[in-house]
């Protein structure tokens, strides 16, 4: 007989169940396959109602994030084999309201991301015939690790904060500010200072430092929260000692 | 925006999970992420027995002579053990996580966190020996 | 009132936790178990005396004392109340923990001051 694994997976029908609770599944085991391969078995083969969220298989769209074992992953780079002997659980991310089975409702995620203003303000802006904003290398280098984030949730999931904190910005729009911030073309940081100089902002954060150990691209949210501390102290600093400055 | 979504936000399906009081014991890193910051509470309490000690040595040499005999009762070498545990954990922690608190660029080149980190340990080596010498020197 | 005065308490932890991971190890080392155990040979009262005469040491003292303690308030008040999920007491929390390092600080001034 060929090797198998088992999976205990999260099931929800909000129609039929009045909370989560775990299914096991016996897939084959092989080496190759991820737990979003053995997912889309069970899928194919074993129960076709199973609900859960993926696209590029390659960790781009960051649409499969789950929590496997109780690490938020991405299921389409978490292995089989660096879960054996299992069974491996999955569950929908945490932290996150389940909608079915592993899909969770980003509604509010997406909110708290457009919430910074992540998009390049200017003062002024050129007519198009004057040409394009320049950058020098060395400028994009500043804040291209945080341009990296690819949505997958994955760092609000391993957020204490976030759990306990429903209106906390979180770490991916914080990074996502500071991205925006640390762009030589954009002229708005200021703005995204007002908007997260709160507890729901970059004050709610108490560096438990998750957010960047699971981040499968390396954007390094929880470095991106800290350095908007500072900046946020040195610019309270300044406007305390310099009262009749810039505000 | 927020409009929009409010109808959403407590759609009568979706499952809530809340969040235990324990959170911090579900997991390895939060356990770790408490410990870390509950140090602060033996920090405090160093201060304050540097504190008492100041007082001590403001009110005299038989209220000091007082003060050193106490800090030998196993009760106070028990406490200051564990203390310099937990600050020494705060020592590290702090010094390991500099790196991704400040980014430190040099010719505008991002400093290596090791580099950045290491630092910290060099000048605190630097910094204890000189307090230790300036305290046994007489 | 808190939000504006948030920046200003972090920069408080900030200094204050840095001072207490270079300068609290070596001050615990000696005073709680070195000088005790005589490990090493503890300062006399007279030198101790001497040394806190100097200002520049009495500033040290100061600084050693005070900025670590808004370190723990501001720690302690984000574990209190994100650990029990104490939402409804923030505002007590807040006043106890920051009020306790301001008394210990006050203390600090007055003790040093006298100390002269
Ligand atoms: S910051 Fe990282 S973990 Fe968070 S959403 Fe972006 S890519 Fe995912
Ligand atoms: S399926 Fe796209 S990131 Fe995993």
């Amino acid at each position: 007989m060929p090797p198998t694994i088992a999976l205990d997976v999260i099931r929800y029908r909000p129609e039929r169940n009045e909370e989560p609770s775990f299914q096991t599944y016996e897939v084959p085991f092989r080496d190759d396959w991820v737990v979003l391969d053995a997912l889309n078995y069970i899928k194919d083969w074993l129960d076709g109602s199973l609900s859960f969220r993926w696209s590029c298989r390659m960790g781009v769209c960051g649409s499969c994030g789950m929590m496997v074992n109780g690490q938020p992953k991405l299921t389409c780079a978490a292995y089989l084999s660096d879960h054996q002997p299992g069974p491996i659980r999955v569950e929908p991310l945490n932290y996150f309201p389940i909608v079915r089975d592993l899909v969770v409702d980003i509604t509010e995620f997406l909110r708290k991301l457009t919430k910074v203003k992540p998009w390049i303000i200017r003062d002024q802006v050129w007519p198009v015939e004057e040409g394009e904003y320049r950058q020098t290398p060395a400028q994009l280098d500043t804040y291209r690790q945080f341009s990296q984030c690819i949505n997958c949730m994955l760092c609000y999931a391993a957020c204490p904060i976030v759990g306990l904190e429903p209106e906390f910005v979180g770490p991916a729009a914080i990074a996502l500010a500071q991205r925006y911030n640390l762009d030589s073309r954009d002229e708005a940081a200021k703005q995204r200072l007002k908007i997260l100089s709160d507890h729901a902002g970059i004050w709610g954060c108490t560096f438990v430092g998750e957010c960047t150990q699971v981040c499968p691209k390396h954007v390094d949210p929880a470095g991106a929260i800290q350095q908007f501390k500072l900046t946020g102290a040195l610019d309270a600093l300044k406007s305390l000692l310099l009262p009749w400055g810039t505000r | 925006m927020s409009d929009l979504s409010h109808h959403t936000r407590y759609h009568p399906r979706w499952y809530r999970r809340r969040m235990s009081v324990w959170w911090w014991l579900k997991n390895r890193a939060y356990s770790k992420f408490v410990l870390r910051e509950l140090t602060s509470v033996f920090v405090a309490l160093f201060a304050i027995l540097f504190l008492w000690q100041l007082r001590a040595l403001a009110h005299g040499p038989d209220a000091y002579a007082q003060f050193t005999a106490r800090l030998k009762a196993p009760l106070f070498l028990t406490i200051d053990t564990v203390a310099f545990l937990f600050v020494l954990f705060h020592t590290i922690t702090w010094f390991n996580l500099t790196p991704t608190a400040m980014v430190v660029r040099v010719r505008g080149k991002r400093v290596p966190d090791k580099i950045v980190a290491g630092s910290n340990y060099i000048v605190w080596v630097l910094l204890s020996g000189i307090v230790a010498w300036i305290l046994t020197r007489g | 009132m808190t939000e504006r005065l948030t920046p200003f308490l972090w920069i408080l932890f900030s200094l204050g936790g840095t001072i207490a991971a270079f300068l609290f190890p070596v001050h615990l080392f000696l005073g709680g178990l070195a000088f005790p155990l005589g490990w090493l040979d503890a300062p006399s009262y007279e030198a101790l005396r001497g040394l806190v005469q100097h200002p520049v040491v009495r500033l040290y003292l100061f600084v050693v004392i005070s900025l670590p303690l808004f370190h723990w308030a501001h720690r302690f008040r984000y574990t209190l109340y994100d650990g029990l999920q104490l939402y409804h007491l923030t505002v007590l929390i807040a006043v106890l923990c920051y009020g306790a390092a301001l008394v210990g600080t006050a203390v600090a001034a007055y003790t040093l001051w006298n100390l002269a």
